[in-house]
Protein backbone atom coordinates (compact mmCIF):
# COMPACT_ATOMS: atom_id res chain seq x y z
CA UNK A 1 0.00 0.00 0.00
CA UNK A 2 1.49 3.45 -0.50
CA UNK A 3 -0.02 6.44 1.48
CA UNK A 4 0.37 9.67 0.27
CA UNK A 5 -0.55 12.17 3.25
CA UNK A 6 -0.54 15.91 2.85
CA UNK A 7 2.52 15.92 0.27
CA UNK A 8 4.21 19.07 -0.98
CA UNK A 9 6.80 20.61 -3.12
CA UNK A 10 7.68 24.04 -3.68
CA UNK A 11 10.62 25.56 -5.38
CA UNK A 12 10.93 28.97 -4.16
CA UNK A 13 7.67 30.33 -4.01
CA UNK A 14 5.91 28.36 -6.83
CA UNK A 15 3.94 25.61 -5.42
CA UNK A 16 4.61 22.65 -7.44
CA UNK A 17 2.29 20.22 -5.86
CA UNK A 18 0.46 21.29 -2.27
CA UNK A 19 -1.02 19.25 0.00
CA UNK A 20 -2.19 15.94 -1.77
CA UNK A 21 -3.40 13.02 0.07
CA UNK A 22 -4.04 9.59 -1.46
CA UNK A 23 -3.97 6.07 -0.55
CA UNK A 24 -3.61 3.40 -2.83
CA UNK A 25 -4.14 -0.12 -2.60
CA UNK A 26 -2.04 -3.24 -2.35
CA UNK A 27 -1.86 -5.12 -5.83
CA UNK A 28 -4.08 -1.58 -7.45
CA UNK A 29 -3.05 0.15 -10.82
CA UNK A 30 -3.57 3.93 -9.93
CA UNK A 31 -3.44 6.38 -13.13
CA UNK A 32 -2.46 10.08 -12.18
CA UNK A 33 -3.86 12.21 -14.51
CA UNK A 34 -3.76 15.86 -15.76
CA UNK A 35 -3.13 18.61 -17.46
CA UNK A 36 1.00 19.39 -18.08
CA UNK A 37 2.22 21.30 -15.09
CA UNK A 38 0.08 19.84 -13.13
CA UNK A 39 2.78 18.01 -10.72
CA UNK A 40 1.53 14.32 -11.57
CA UNK A 41 5.55 13.72 -12.73
CA UNK A 42 6.98 15.60 -9.36
CA UNK A 43 4.23 13.57 -7.66
CA UNK A 44 5.74 10.15 -8.72
CA UNK A 45 8.99 11.41 -8.03
CA UNK A 46 8.59 11.76 -4.47
CA UNK A 47 7.54 8.39 -3.75
CA UNK A 48 11.10 6.80 -4.73
CA UNK A 49 13.00 10.54 -3.76
CA UNK A 50 13.90 11.63 -6.83
CA UNK A 51 12.58 14.96 -5.67
CA UNK A 52 12.64 15.50 -1.94
CA UNK A 53 9.20 16.69 -1.00
CA UNK A 54 8.92 20.06 1.31
CA UNK A 55 6.01 18.70 3.04
CA UNK A 56 4.28 15.70 4.20
CA UNK A 57 5.04 11.69 4.20
CA UNK A 58 4.94 9.37 2.12
CA UNK A 59 4.58 5.70 3.22
CA UNK A 60 4.95 2.14 1.81
CA UNK A 61 3.45 -0.33 3.78
CA UNK A 62 3.56 1.59 6.80
CA UNK A 63 6.96 2.38 6.54
CA UNK A 64 7.96 6.30 5.77
CA UNK A 65 10.17 6.94 2.82
CA UNK A 66 11.56 9.41 4.49
CA UNK A 67 13.51 7.26 6.81
CA UNK A 68 14.77 4.52 4.76
CA UNK A 69 18.45 4.86 3.07
CA UNK A 70 17.67 6.18 -0.21
CA UNK A 71 19.43 3.71 -2.39
CA UNK A 72 17.59 0.51 -0.36
CA UNK A 73 14.40 2.19 -0.94
CA UNK A 74 14.62 2.64 -4.58
CA UNK A 75 16.24 -0.54 -5.39
CA UNK A 76 12.69 -2.00 -3.83
CA UNK A 77 11.26 0.77 -6.45
CA UNK A 78 10.36 -0.15 -10.07
CA UNK A 79 11.08 2.85 -12.04
CA UNK A 80 10.10 3.26 -15.86
CA UNK A 81 9.75 6.42 -18.09
CA UNK A 82 9.23 7.56 -21.18
CA UNK A 83 12.95 8.16 -22.39
CA UNK A 84 13.59 4.63 -21.19
CA UNK A 85 17.18 5.93 -20.06
CA UNK A 86 18.64 2.12 -20.78
CA UNK A 87 22.23 2.21 -20.32
CA UNK A 88 23.56 2.33 -23.91
CA UNK A 89 27.14 0.85 -23.25
CA UNK A 90 25.38 -2.25 -21.50
CA UNK A 91 23.56 -5.05 -23.36
CA UNK A 92 19.88 -6.14 -22.77
CA UNK A 93 21.39 -8.84 -20.20
CA UNK A 94 23.14 -6.62 -18.60
CA UNK A 95 20.36 -3.79 -18.11
CA UNK A 96 17.70 -6.18 -16.81
CA UNK A 97 19.96 -7.54 -14.20
CA UNK A 98 21.11 -3.58 -12.79
CA UNK A 99 18.97 -3.92 -9.97
CA UNK A 100 19.03 -7.70 -9.01
CA UNK A 101 23.19 -7.59 -9.13
CA UNK A 102 23.15 -4.10 -7.00
CA UNK A 103 20.97 -6.63 -4.47
CA UNK A 104 24.24 -9.04 -5.23
CA UNK A 105 21.71 -11.93 -6.50
CA UNK A 106 23.48 -15.30 -6.87
CA UNK A 107 24.69 -14.91 -10.85
CA UNK A 108 22.35 -17.80 -11.40
CA UNK A 109 19.19 -16.84 -9.91
CA UNK A 110 19.92 -13.10 -12.01
CA UNK A 111 20.07 -15.05 -15.33
CA UNK A 112 16.86 -16.97 -14.58
CA UNK A 113 15.22 -13.73 -13.86
CA UNK A 114 16.23 -12.49 -17.24
CA UNK A 115 15.20 -15.41 -18.90
CA UNK A 116 11.71 -15.38 -16.85
CA UNK A 117 11.38 -11.50 -17.78
CA UNK A 118 12.10 -11.58 -21.35
CA UNK A 119 9.51 -14.74 -21.36
CA UNK A 120 7.07 -12.35 -19.26
CA UNK A 121 7.30 -9.47 -22.06
CA UNK A 122 7.50 -11.90 -25.05
CA UNK A 123 10.56 -11.05 -26.12
CA UNK A 124 13.16 -13.15 -28.31
CA UNK A 125 15.82 -14.75 -26.16
CA UNK A 126 18.15 -13.99 -29.13
CA UNK A 127 17.83 -10.42 -27.79
CA UNK A 128 19.39 -10.49 -24.69
CA UNK A 129 22.99 -9.76 -26.28
CA UNK A 130 22.12 -6.82 -28.35
CA UNK A 131 22.93 -2.83 -27.16
CA UNK A 132 19.95 -0.64 -26.86
CA UNK A 133 20.66 0.75 -29.96
CA UNK A 134 20.09 -1.81 -32.53
CA UNK A 135 16.43 -1.97 -30.73
CA UNK A 136 12.84 -0.63 -32.00
CA UNK A 137 11.23 2.21 -29.46
CA UNK A 138 8.62 -0.45 -28.40
CA UNK A 139 11.35 -3.35 -27.62
CA UNK A 140 13.45 -0.53 -25.61
CA UNK A 141 10.13 0.25 -23.91
CA UNK A 142 9.62 -3.45 -22.89
CA UNK A 143 13.36 -3.77 -21.67
CA UNK A 144 12.61 -0.75 -19.76
CA UNK A 145 9.67 -2.37 -18.03
CA UNK A 146 11.59 -5.86 -17.51
CA UNK A 147 14.35 -3.87 -16.03
CA UNK A 148 12.16 -1.82 -13.50
CA UNK A 149 10.51 -5.01 -12.93
CA UNK A 150 13.44 -7.47 -12.74
CA UNK A 151 14.26 -7.60 -8.63
CA UNK A 152 10.38 -8.28 -8.34
CA UNK A 153 10.08 -4.67 -6.72
CA UNK A 154 6.89 -3.95 -4.35
CA UNK A 155 6.16 -1.04 -6.18
CA UNK A 156 6.51 0.10 -10.20
CA UNK A 157 6.22 3.58 -10.73
CA UNK A 158 5.78 4.48 -14.86
CA UNK A 159 5.97 8.19 -16.03
CA UNK A 160 4.54 8.17 -19.57
CA UNK A 161 6.28 5.13 -20.18
CA UNK A 162 4.26 4.52 -23.60
CA UNK A 163 4.41 9.03 -24.58
CA UNK A 164 7.02 8.13 -27.32
CA UNK A 165 5.41 4.80 -28.99
CA UNK A 166 3.42 4.92 -32.25
CA UNK A 167 -0.30 5.02 -31.87
CA UNK A 168 -0.66 0.96 -32.76
CA UNK A 169 2.58 -0.35 -30.37
CA UNK A 170 1.45 1.82 -28.01
CA UNK A 171 -1.90 -0.12 -28.17
CA UNK A 172 0.14 -2.95 -27.50
CA UNK A 173 2.10 -1.81 -24.96
CA UNK A 174 -1.06 -1.30 -23.26
CA UNK A 175 -2.54 -4.35 -23.79
CA UNK A 176 0.84 -5.84 -22.14
CA UNK A 177 1.50 -3.87 -18.85
CA UNK A 178 -2.47 -5.03 -18.21
CA UNK A 179 -1.68 -8.43 -18.48
CA UNK A 180 1.44 -7.52 -16.63
CA UNK A 181 -0.36 -5.91 -14.17
CA UNK A 182 -2.71 -9.13 -13.98
CA UNK A 183 -0.02 -11.98 -13.56
CA UNK A 184 2.37 -10.26 -11.55
CA UNK A 185 0.02 -7.94 -8.92
CA UNK A 186 2.06 -5.49 -8.75
CA UNK A 187 1.07 -2.18 -7.53
CA UNK A 188 1.70 0.20 -10.02
CA UNK A 189 1.19 4.34 -10.03
CA UNK A 190 1.14 5.63 -13.95
CA UNK A 191 1.99 9.07 -14.78
CA UNK A 192 -0.12 10.02 -18.28
CA UNK A 193 -2.12 13.01 -19.82
CA UNK A 194 -4.13 10.59 -22.13
CA UNK A 195 -7.04 9.93 -20.12
CA UNK A 196 -8.02 7.24 -22.31
CA UNK A 197 -4.95 5.65 -21.56
CA UNK A 198 -5.76 5.89 -17.79
CA UNK A 199 -9.52 4.80 -18.37
CA UNK A 200 -8.13 1.72 -20.33
CA UNK A 201 -5.68 0.44 -17.69
CA UNK A 202 -6.37 1.81 -14.42
CA UNK A 203 -8.70 1.19 -11.47
CA UNK A 204 -8.00 3.96 -9.27
CA UNK A 205 -7.23 7.70 -11.04
CA UNK A 206 -5.97 11.19 -9.24
CA UNK A 207 -6.48 13.46 -11.19
CA UNK A 208 -4.35 16.81 -10.97
CA UNK A 209 -4.78 20.22 -11.48
CA UNK A 210 -2.13 22.98 -10.44
CA UNK A 211 -0.56 20.88 -8.24
CA UNK A 212 -3.72 20.04 -6.36
CA UNK A 213 -5.43 16.64 -6.49
CA UNK A 214 -8.96 17.13 -7.83
CA UNK A 215 -10.47 13.86 -7.43
CA UNK A 216 -9.34 10.29 -6.14
CA UNK A 217 -11.38 7.02 -7.67
CA UNK A 218 -12.44 4.41 -9.41
CA UNK A 219 -12.83 5.32 -13.17
CA UNK A 220 -16.51 5.34 -13.04
CA UNK A 221 -16.71 7.86 -10.15
CA UNK A 222 -14.99 10.23 -12.10
CA UNK A 223 -16.52 9.89 -15.02
CA UNK A 224 -20.19 9.61 -13.38
CA UNK A 225 -19.57 11.93 -10.50
CA UNK A 226 -17.21 14.48 -11.33
CA UNK A 227 -16.41 16.64 -8.36
CA UNK A 228 -16.63 19.56 -10.94
CA UNK A 229 -16.79 21.33 -14.24
CA UNK A 230 -12.85 21.06 -14.57
CA UNK A 231 -12.92 17.54 -13.75
CA UNK A 232 -16.03 16.62 -16.57
CA UNK A 233 -14.22 18.43 -19.37
CA UNK A 234 -10.97 16.52 -18.36
CA UNK A 235 -12.78 13.44 -18.69
CA UNK A 236 -14.13 14.09 -22.07
CA UNK A 237 -17.30 16.60 -21.97
CA UNK A 238 -19.78 15.93 -24.02
CA UNK A 239 -18.05 12.51 -25.29
CA UNK A 240 -18.02 11.59 -21.56
CA UNK A 241 -21.04 9.01 -22.08
CA UNK A 242 -18.88 7.40 -24.92
CA UNK A 243 -16.00 6.66 -22.21
CA UNK A 244 -18.94 5.42 -19.75
CA UNK A 245 -19.78 2.68 -22.76
CA UNK A 246 -16.11 1.88 -23.16
CA UNK A 247 -15.56 0.70 -19.56
CA UNK A 248 -18.49 -1.58 -18.96
CA UNK A 249 -18.67 -5.24 -20.39
CA UNK A 250 -21.92 -6.48 -22.62
CA UNK A 251 -22.59 -9.41 -20.06
CA UNK A 252 -23.70 -6.52 -17.14
CA UNK A 253 -26.56 -5.57 -19.57
CA UNK A 254 -27.45 -8.87 -22.37
CA UNK A 255 -31.01 -9.95 -22.00
CA UNK A 256 -31.91 -13.84 -22.44
CA UNK A 257 -33.71 -13.18 -26.02
CA UNK A 258 -32.80 -14.20 -29.39
CA UNK A 259 -31.63 -12.72 -32.00
CA UNK A 260 -29.95 -13.05 -35.47
CA UNK A 261 -25.91 -12.69 -37.03
CA UNK A 262 -22.80 -13.20 -35.90
CA UNK A 263 -22.21 -13.25 -32.02
CA UNK A 264 -20.58 -10.51 -30.00
CA UNK A 265 -18.91 -12.09 -26.99
CA UNK A 266 -19.78 -11.08 -24.14
CA UNK A 267 -16.51 -9.68 -22.42
CA UNK A 268 -17.22 -6.94 -25.58
CA UNK A 269 -17.45 -3.21 -24.45
CA UNK A 270 -20.40 -1.75 -24.24
CA UNK A 271 -18.42 0.74 -26.57
CA UNK A 272 -18.22 -1.77 -29.30
CA UNK A 273 -21.35 -2.76 -29.10
CA UNK A 274 -22.49 0.74 -30.08
CA UNK A 275 -20.21 0.91 -33.03
CA UNK A 276 -21.05 -3.04 -34.34
CA UNK A 277 -24.78 -1.85 -34.00
CA UNK A 278 -23.89 0.87 -36.65
CA UNK A 279 -21.77 -0.97 -38.64
CA UNK A 280 -24.34 -3.56 -39.18
CA UNK A 281 -27.35 -1.47 -39.14
CA UNK A 282 -28.82 -3.41 -36.44
CA UNK A 283 -30.35 -2.29 -33.17
CA UNK A 284 -30.13 -5.83 -31.60
CA UNK A 285 -26.58 -8.01 -31.77
CA UNK A 286 -26.25 -11.75 -30.57
CA UNK A 287 -23.94 -12.35 -27.57
CA UNK A 288 -22.67 -15.78 -27.51
CA UNK A 289 -19.79 -17.97 -25.85
CA UNK A 290 -17.10 -19.28 -28.02
CA UNK A 291 -18.20 -21.86 -30.56
CA UNK A 292 -20.72 -19.06 -32.01
CA UNK A 293 -23.90 -20.36 -30.28
CA UNK A 294 -25.92 -17.16 -28.86
CA UNK A 295 -27.14 -17.35 -25.47
CA UNK A 296 -28.58 -13.73 -25.72
CA UNK A 297 -28.54 -10.25 -26.93
CA UNK A 298 -28.23 -6.75 -25.92
CA UNK A 299 -30.44 -3.76 -27.70
CA UNK A 300 -29.75 -0.42 -28.53
CA UNK A 301 -32.09 0.63 -25.64
CA UNK A 302 -30.24 -2.09 -23.29
CA UNK A 303 -26.93 0.05 -23.97
CA UNK A 304 -28.48 3.70 -22.27
CA UNK A 305 -28.76 1.01 -19.33
CA UNK B 1 43.75 -8.25 -45.24
CA UNK B 2 42.37 -5.46 -43.39
CA UNK B 3 44.99 -6.24 -40.71
CA UNK B 4 47.61 -5.62 -43.11
CA UNK B 5 46.47 -2.19 -44.33
CA UNK B 6 46.74 -0.63 -40.48
CA UNK B 7 49.71 1.87 -41.00
CA UNK B 8 50.74 0.49 -37.45
CA UNK B 9 51.98 -2.42 -39.35
CA UNK B 10 54.99 -0.38 -41.22
CA UNK B 11 55.14 2.81 -38.73
CA UNK B 12 55.80 1.20 -35.49
CA UNK B 13 58.64 -1.17 -37.17
CA UNK B 14 59.84 2.39 -38.81
CA UNK B 15 60.02 4.01 -35.47
CA UNK B 16 62.36 0.90 -34.27
CA UNK B 17 64.22 1.40 -37.41
CA UNK B 18 64.93 5.15 -36.80
CA UNK B 19 66.28 4.60 -33.00
CA UNK B 20 68.32 1.83 -33.48
CA UNK B 21 69.54 2.28 -36.98
CA UNK B 22 70.00 5.44 -37.93
CA UNK B 23 73.69 5.03 -37.96
CA UNK B 24 72.82 2.97 -41.21
CA UNK B 25 71.80 6.03 -42.82
CA UNK B 26 75.32 7.55 -42.72
CA UNK B 27 76.04 7.14 -46.76
CA UNK B 28 71.99 8.55 -47.72
CA UNK B 29 73.40 11.62 -45.14
CA UNK B 30 76.92 12.09 -46.71
CA UNK B 31 76.01 12.26 -49.98
CA UNK B 32 73.12 14.97 -49.21
CA UNK B 33 75.12 17.04 -46.30
CA UNK B 34 78.67 16.71 -47.88
CA UNK B 35 79.48 19.10 -45.50
CA UNK B 36 78.61 18.19 -41.77
CA UNK B 37 80.49 16.06 -39.99
CA UNK B 38 79.83 13.33 -38.82
CA UNK B 39 77.03 13.39 -41.37
CA UNK B 40 74.62 11.59 -38.40
CA UNK B 41 74.29 13.04 -34.92
CA UNK B 42 76.23 11.25 -32.54
CA UNK B 43 76.18 13.42 -29.64
CA UNK B 44 73.66 11.07 -28.04
CA UNK B 45 72.20 7.48 -28.89
CA UNK B 46 68.97 8.32 -30.70
CA UNK B 47 67.14 5.47 -28.60
CA UNK B 48 68.62 7.42 -25.17
CA UNK B 49 66.91 10.42 -26.55
CA UNK B 50 63.73 9.15 -27.09
CA UNK B 51 63.53 6.96 -23.61
CA UNK B 52 64.03 10.63 -21.96
CA UNK B 53 61.78 12.00 -24.35
CA UNK B 54 58.75 9.22 -23.71
CA UNK B 55 59.52 9.64 -20.30
CA UNK B 56 58.73 13.25 -19.73
CA UNK B 57 55.86 12.88 -22.05
CA UNK B 58 54.51 9.79 -20.02
CA UNK B 59 54.13 10.87 -16.28
CA UNK B 60 53.77 14.42 -17.74
CA UNK B 61 50.64 13.11 -19.45
CA UNK B 62 49.46 10.87 -16.60
CA UNK B 63 49.70 13.95 -13.97
CA UNK B 64 47.45 15.76 -16.56
CA UNK B 65 45.18 13.37 -17.30
CA UNK B 66 44.99 12.49 -13.31
CA UNK B 67 44.14 16.36 -12.37
CA UNK B 68 42.37 17.04 -16.21
CA UNK B 69 39.62 13.82 -15.05
CA UNK B 70 39.69 14.77 -11.32
CA UNK B 71 38.86 18.66 -12.05
CA UNK B 72 35.99 17.69 -14.84
CA UNK B 73 34.37 15.01 -12.27
CA UNK B 74 34.34 17.56 -9.43
CA UNK B 75 33.16 20.46 -11.24
CA UNK B 76 30.16 18.01 -13.13
CA UNK B 77 28.99 17.05 -8.91
CA UNK B 78 26.34 18.64 -7.52
CA UNK B 79 28.44 20.17 -4.99
CA UNK B 80 31.29 21.68 -7.54
CA UNK B 81 28.93 22.84 -10.16
CA UNK B 82 29.73 26.60 -9.53
CA UNK B 83 33.30 25.75 -10.28
CA UNK B 84 32.79 24.67 -13.80
CA UNK B 85 31.86 28.04 -15.74
CA UNK B 86 35.36 29.11 -14.52
CA UNK B 87 36.97 25.78 -15.18
CA UNK B 88 35.39 25.77 -18.52
CA UNK B 89 36.76 29.40 -19.34
CA UNK B 90 40.05 28.25 -17.72
CA UNK B 91 40.33 25.21 -20.30
CA UNK B 92 39.30 27.10 -23.07
CA UNK B 93 41.38 30.45 -22.70
CA UNK B 94 44.28 28.64 -21.72
CA UNK B 95 44.53 26.22 -24.73
CA UNK B 96 44.68 29.58 -27.26
CA UNK B 97 47.85 30.10 -25.54
CA UNK B 98 50.95 28.93 -27.23
CA UNK B 99 52.93 25.48 -25.44
CA UNK B 100 56.20 27.41 -26.44
CA UNK B 101 54.85 30.50 -24.13
CA UNK B 102 53.95 28.06 -21.72
CA UNK B 103 57.48 26.53 -21.32
CA UNK B 104 58.90 30.03 -21.66
CA UNK B 105 57.16 31.50 -19.03
CA UNK B 106 58.20 28.31 -17.12
CA UNK B 107 61.87 28.95 -16.96
CA UNK B 108 61.86 31.63 -14.58
CA UNK B 109 59.51 30.40 -12.14
CA UNK B 110 61.37 27.05 -12.14
CA UNK B 111 64.94 27.43 -13.41
CA UNK B 112 66.47 25.59 -16.18
CA UNK B 113 66.55 21.50 -16.47
CA UNK B 114 63.94 19.02 -16.82
CA UNK B 115 62.08 20.40 -14.24
CA UNK B 116 60.65 23.65 -16.14
CA UNK B 117 59.79 21.35 -18.84
CA UNK B 118 57.53 18.57 -16.89
CA UNK B 119 55.72 21.51 -15.55
CA UNK B 120 54.50 23.10 -18.55
CA UNK B 121 53.86 20.23 -20.12
CA UNK B 122 51.64 18.54 -17.37
CA UNK B 123 50.02 22.54 -17.10
CA UNK B 124 49.47 22.32 -20.83
CA UNK B 125 48.62 18.82 -21.21
CA UNK B 126 45.50 19.40 -18.29
CA UNK B 127 43.46 22.15 -20.44
CA UNK B 128 42.37 19.29 -23.54
CA UNK B 129 41.53 16.84 -21.01
CA UNK B 130 39.74 18.61 -18.90
CA UNK B 131 37.83 20.05 -21.46
CA UNK B 132 36.49 16.53 -22.99
CA UNK B 133 35.93 15.02 -19.73
CA UNK B 134 33.30 18.37 -18.87
CA UNK B 135 32.17 17.65 -22.53
CA UNK B 136 31.28 14.26 -21.66
CA UNK B 137 30.25 14.09 -18.62
CA UNK B 138 28.17 16.89 -19.77
CA UNK B 139 26.82 14.38 -22.67
CA UNK B 140 25.47 11.69 -20.82
CA UNK B 141 22.08 11.63 -21.22
CA UNK B 142 19.81 12.94 -18.44
CA UNK B 143 17.07 10.15 -18.94
CA UNK B 144 20.37 7.35 -18.43
CA UNK B 145 21.23 9.07 -15.40
CA UNK B 146 18.36 9.97 -13.88
CA UNK B 147 17.34 5.48 -14.17
CA UNK B 148 20.79 4.93 -12.69
CA UNK B 149 19.59 7.36 -9.81
CA UNK B 150 16.34 5.54 -9.45
CA UNK B 151 17.79 2.02 -9.94
CA UNK B 152 19.39 2.54 -6.86
CA UNK B 153 22.99 2.65 -7.81
CA UNK B 154 24.83 4.99 -5.66
CA UNK B 155 26.57 8.25 -6.82
CA UNK B 156 29.72 6.54 -6.74
CA UNK B 157 28.25 3.75 -8.97
CA UNK B 158 26.63 5.94 -11.42
CA UNK B 159 29.78 7.56 -12.03
CA UNK B 160 31.94 4.33 -12.10
CA UNK B 161 29.53 2.14 -13.92
CA UNK B 162 27.61 4.64 -16.07
CA UNK B 163 29.22 7.97 -16.25
CA UNK B 164 32.76 7.39 -16.91
CA UNK B 165 32.27 4.97 -19.22
CA UNK B 166 29.76 6.88 -21.40
CA UNK B 167 32.28 9.50 -21.34
CA UNK B 168 35.90 7.41 -21.70
CA UNK B 169 35.94 8.10 -25.62
CA UNK B 170 35.52 11.81 -25.40
CA UNK B 171 37.88 12.06 -22.44
CA UNK B 172 40.18 9.47 -24.75
CA UNK B 173 40.10 11.80 -27.58
CA UNK B 174 41.22 14.69 -24.56
CA UNK B 175 44.20 12.73 -23.44
CA UNK B 176 45.02 11.86 -26.94
CA UNK B 177 45.18 15.88 -28.23
CA UNK B 178 47.50 16.63 -24.92
CA UNK B 179 49.96 13.54 -25.66
CA UNK B 180 50.49 14.59 -28.94
CA UNK B 181 50.79 18.52 -28.27
CA UNK B 182 53.40 16.88 -25.88
CA UNK B 183 55.31 14.73 -27.46
CA UNK B 184 56.22 18.25 -29.95
CA UNK B 185 56.04 20.52 -26.87
CA UNK B 186 58.80 18.16 -24.73
CA UNK B 187 60.81 18.63 -27.75
CA UNK B 188 61.74 22.31 -27.47
CA UNK B 189 62.53 21.46 -23.87
CA UNK B 190 65.62 20.94 -25.13
CA UNK B 191 65.87 24.51 -25.39
CA UNK B 192 65.70 24.76 -21.60
CA UNK B 193 68.12 22.01 -20.38
CA UNK B 194 66.09 19.44 -20.73
CA UNK B 195 67.44 16.00 -22.51
CA UNK B 196 64.81 15.32 -25.37
CA UNK B 197 64.67 14.44 -28.80
CA UNK B 198 64.80 17.98 -29.96
CA UNK B 199 68.62 18.28 -28.97
CA UNK B 200 69.72 17.09 -32.38
CA UNK B 201 67.06 19.48 -33.60
CA UNK B 202 68.31 22.79 -31.35
CA UNK B 203 71.85 21.50 -31.60
CA UNK B 204 71.45 21.35 -35.79
CA UNK B 205 69.82 24.82 -35.64
CA UNK B 206 72.25 26.37 -33.98
CA UNK B 207 75.09 25.41 -35.28
CA UNK B 208 74.07 25.09 -39.00
CA UNK B 209 74.26 21.46 -39.77
CA UNK B 210 70.68 20.39 -41.29
CA UNK B 211 71.36 17.05 -41.08
CA UNK B 212 70.91 16.74 -37.44
CA UNK B 213 68.07 18.96 -37.54
CA UNK B 214 66.33 16.45 -40.01
CA UNK B 215 67.51 13.40 -38.02
CA UNK B 216 65.53 15.06 -34.58
CA UNK B 217 62.65 15.72 -36.95
CA UNK B 218 61.99 12.60 -38.54
CA UNK B 219 61.74 10.47 -34.99
CA UNK B 220 60.06 13.15 -32.94
CA UNK B 221 57.65 13.19 -35.97
CA UNK B 222 56.94 9.43 -36.48
CA UNK B 223 56.97 8.75 -33.00
CA UNK B 224 53.58 11.88 -32.62
CA UNK B 225 51.91 9.90 -35.60
CA UNK B 226 52.56 6.27 -34.35
CA UNK B 227 51.28 7.46 -30.89
CA UNK B 228 48.36 8.85 -32.20
CA UNK B 229 47.59 5.49 -34.23
CA UNK B 230 47.81 3.81 -30.81
CA UNK B 231 45.31 5.57 -29.79
CA UNK B 232 43.16 5.03 -32.73
CA UNK B 233 42.82 1.67 -32.14
CA UNK B 234 42.50 1.95 -28.50
CA UNK B 235 39.23 4.73 -29.54
CA UNK B 236 38.07 2.05 -31.49
CA UNK B 237 38.48 -0.16 -28.66
CA UNK B 238 36.36 1.65 -26.56
CA UNK B 239 33.30 2.33 -28.89
CA UNK B 240 33.02 -1.27 -29.74
CA UNK B 241 29.76 -0.97 -28.06
CA UNK B 242 28.01 1.73 -30.03
CA UNK B 243 29.79 0.61 -33.74
CA UNK B 244 28.59 -2.81 -33.88
CA UNK B 245 25.53 -3.36 -35.64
Amino acid sequence: MIELDHISKNYGARDSVSDVSFKVEQGAFCAIVGPSGSGKSTTLRMINRLIEPSAGTIRINGEDVAALPLEALRRRIGYAIQSVGLFPHWNVADNIATVPRLLKWPEERVQQRIDELLALLQLDPAIRTKFPHQLSGGQQQRIGVARALAADPEVLLMDEPFGALDPITRETARTELSRIHKSTGKTILFVTHDIDEALGLADKIALLRNGRLVQFGPPIELLTRPADEFVRDFMGGSSLGLKLLALRQVRERMKPEPASGEPIAPETSLAEALSQMVLRRTSRLPVGGTGGSANGSIALSDLVG
Amino acid sequence: MRRLRDPLLWLLPLLLFLLLGMPLLRPIFAAAFPATSPPIYAADSFLALFLFHAEYVVLSSLAAALIGVSLGIVATREGGAEFRPILEALATIGQTFPPVAVLALAVPAFGYGPAPTMIALTLYGILPILKNTLAGLGSVPAAVREAGAAMGLTRFQLLRDVELPLAAPTILAGIRISVIINIGTAAIGSTVGAVTLGNPIIGGLVNGKVAYVIQGALVVGVFAIVTDLLFEHLDRRLRRFAARD
